[in-house]
């Protein structure tokens, strides 16, 4: 099996998001970067999948910025063959649609069976980037699977949706979007790590074309105004409930 | 005269809500914009109410009569139909489906896509996007640079209209899928999903033992329509079920009344629920973090104030 994962560096969640109003985005000072979790249970599942193929390999591709060589060296320690950088300054930052068309070029050509993608980046929090690919490729996706099984030349999975739980199945080659609960990630270990440094890491200067979106500014969600304590234990209750029905207008 | 398209969602023929707030959504874009019409699209087969779905905002339904839900599908109808109509938009619900239909039908327009919106403006006759990002703790507003907009609404930030008017019903063709859904299962329980209720009773760390949750399911009893919420750590521990949890890493939620119940308040869990018209906070740690976003608070032991707060509002049900 051919297998390609998708992965992105974004800002850990904890997080203090601090806007830079000249970039229109986040201020990376003192921001922690690794990778997006979501693409943790991609390439899980990817190395899962090509560890039950033999003759499998895994390519990991993303697009970042420069620093972005220190998540795909963590998808290579975690067991991928090899990735490849596609490298602009201002790439994290890039809409879905930019996302998805480079992706895309970057893939077309590329033999694949599977290819693997978070179902979010928890930066942007599109949940897009894998169906536009997959979109523009021409391949079918399913999307926020928390169950994928392969079953000779066709895959089936498993969603929740509001209320319910759908049940997906497509031919390959196809596009798996992975939600939490789909497996449990490896950590890297110091073997993997050491291994890493020595497979392939290409790099690709590329350009990110017209944006797809305008921004026009980024701002702090608004505050809430401020709330009071009612009081302590089972005797504040009383009170609580007669605020929720009378003041709030809730009940 | 613009033209805006809304790609509804059915399930088991019946139409989700969210769906009638995207079509009031687009009748005020649309007449913000200096008038036009609204077009509802439904990929499957369903029994459109027209006096519904003109009161929510449609002037004219398309269905395209597919038997089965296919997201291949059903984005490639909405790219075609949109073309068709010359939208200048396409909007729909920014559920698990939506979401998963929103940057498809952008690739296939080859336009940009704004998931998750929380509110559209238009200023100099060009629609504004509102989007929150890094899960809430920046608000994007922006403009689509393309000839028409792709957007998800996220739920409970748009109203439906309430016009005296009935849509007319039409159809149109479905386009093919390779992909398919084989099965949908309602899910057990009752509840509905955290992401939808209007009410949420969420559980954190200072629950403790799963069985301490039966409380809160207690509480959740007492008030009709209310799902259950749960923190990461409960999640992670294996407590409750990932499809219960609110949150960076879980759902974002904007309910009327959030109950927080030994939640400490990370600044994940806050990003997931922050938005919520009232929380109340109810914490043995009269410094927790969600006291700082609460609404109402009560310092105090779960144990305590939890079965007397089911009791209080078993008083108000009857």
């Amino acid at each position: 099996m051919k297998i390609i994962t998708c992965v992105k560096r974004v800002p850990a969640t904890t997080t203090r998001v601090v806007i830079d109003a000249s970039t229109k985005s986040l201020d990376p000072t003192g921001v922690e970067f690794l990778l997006n979790p979501y693409d943790e249970f991609a390439v899980e599942q990817a190395l899962q999948v090509a560890a039950a193929h033999e003759g499998s390999t895994v390519t990991a591709i993303s697009l970042g910025n420069a620093a972005a060589q220190k998540e795909l060296r963590t998808v290579l320690a975690m067991g991928a063959d090899d990735a490849v950088l596609l490298t602009n300054d201002l790439a994290l930052d890039a809409d879905v649609t930019t996302t998805a068309r480079i992706l895309a070029e970057a893939i077309r050509g590329r033999e694949f069976d599977l290819l693997f993608f978070g179902k979010q980046a928890v930066d942007n929090d599109a949940h897009g980037v894998g169906p536009a690919v997959a979109t523009m490729l021409g391949v079918p996706c399913l999307t926020e699977v928390v169950k994928f099984e392969l079953d000779g030349d066709k895959v089936i999975c498993e969603r929740e949706v509001e209320g319910g739980r759908e049940i997906l199945e497509s031919p390959l080659p196809c596009a798996i979007t992975c939600q939490k609960g789909l497996n449990e990630p490896r950590y890297a270990n110091l073997k993997g790590i050491m291994k890493a440094k020595k497979k392939p890491l290409e790099i690709t200067e590329v350009d990110l074309g017209a944006p797809a979106l305008e921004v026009i500014d980024l701002l702090p969600p608004a505050d809430r105004p401020a709330g009071r304590i009612i009081g302590e234990g089972a005797a504040a209750v009383a009170e609580l409930v007669d605020a929720l029905r009378n003041e709030a207008k809730v009940l | 005269m613009s033209n805006i398209l809304v790609l509804l969602e059915t399930r088991d023929g019946s139409l989700r809500p969210a769906s009638l707030e995207a079509l009031g959504a687009a009748r005020k874009t649309v007449d913000e914009l200096g008038g036009g019409t609204v077009t509802a699209l439904s990929y499957e087969a369903f029994d459109a109410d027209a006096a519904l779905l003109g009161a929510a905002g449609a002037d004219n339904v398309l269905i395209a009569g597919a038997a089965q839900h296919s997201a291949e599908g059903a984005a490639a109808t909405c790219t075609r139909v949109a073309k068709e109509l010359g939208s200048v938009a396409v909007l729909l619900a920014a559920s698990v489906r939506g979401k998963d239909l929103t940057a498809r039908i952008a690739a296939g327009l080859e336009t940009g896509c704004v998931p998750d919106c929380t509110a559209i403006t238009v200023a100099d006759g060009r629609m504004v996007f509102t989007r929150p990002i890094y899960a809430g703790k920046g608000m994007l507003n922006a403009r689509v640079s393309g000839a028409v907009a792709v957007a998800s609404l996220r739920g409970n930030f748009f109203a439906a209209a309430s016009r005296d008017a009935a849509a007319e019903i039409g159809e149109t063709s479905a386009e093919a899928s390779k992909s398919v859904v084989r099965e949908v299962a309602a899910k057990s329980g009752g509840r509905p999903d955290v992401a939808e209720a209007n009410i949420v009773v969420a559980g954190g760390r200072g629950m403790g033992d799963a069985d301490n949750w039966a409380m809160l399911e207690a509480i959740a009893d007492q008030l009709p329509g209310a799902a259950i919420g749960a923190s990461r750590a409960v999640v992670d521990s294996g407590i409750r079920s990932h499809s219960e949890q609110v949150g960076q890493t879980g759902k974002t939620v904007a309910p009327e009344l959030y109950i927080a119940a030994g939640i400490s308040g990370a600044i994940q869990h806050l990003a997931g629920m922050n938005n919520s018209k009232c929380i109340v906070a109810i914490n043995k740690d009269a410094d927790a973090p969600i006291f700082t976003a609460a609404t109402y608070g009560i310092v105090g032991d779960i144990n305590e104030v939890l079965p007397v707060l089911a009791e209080e509002l078993s008083k108000l049900q009857n």
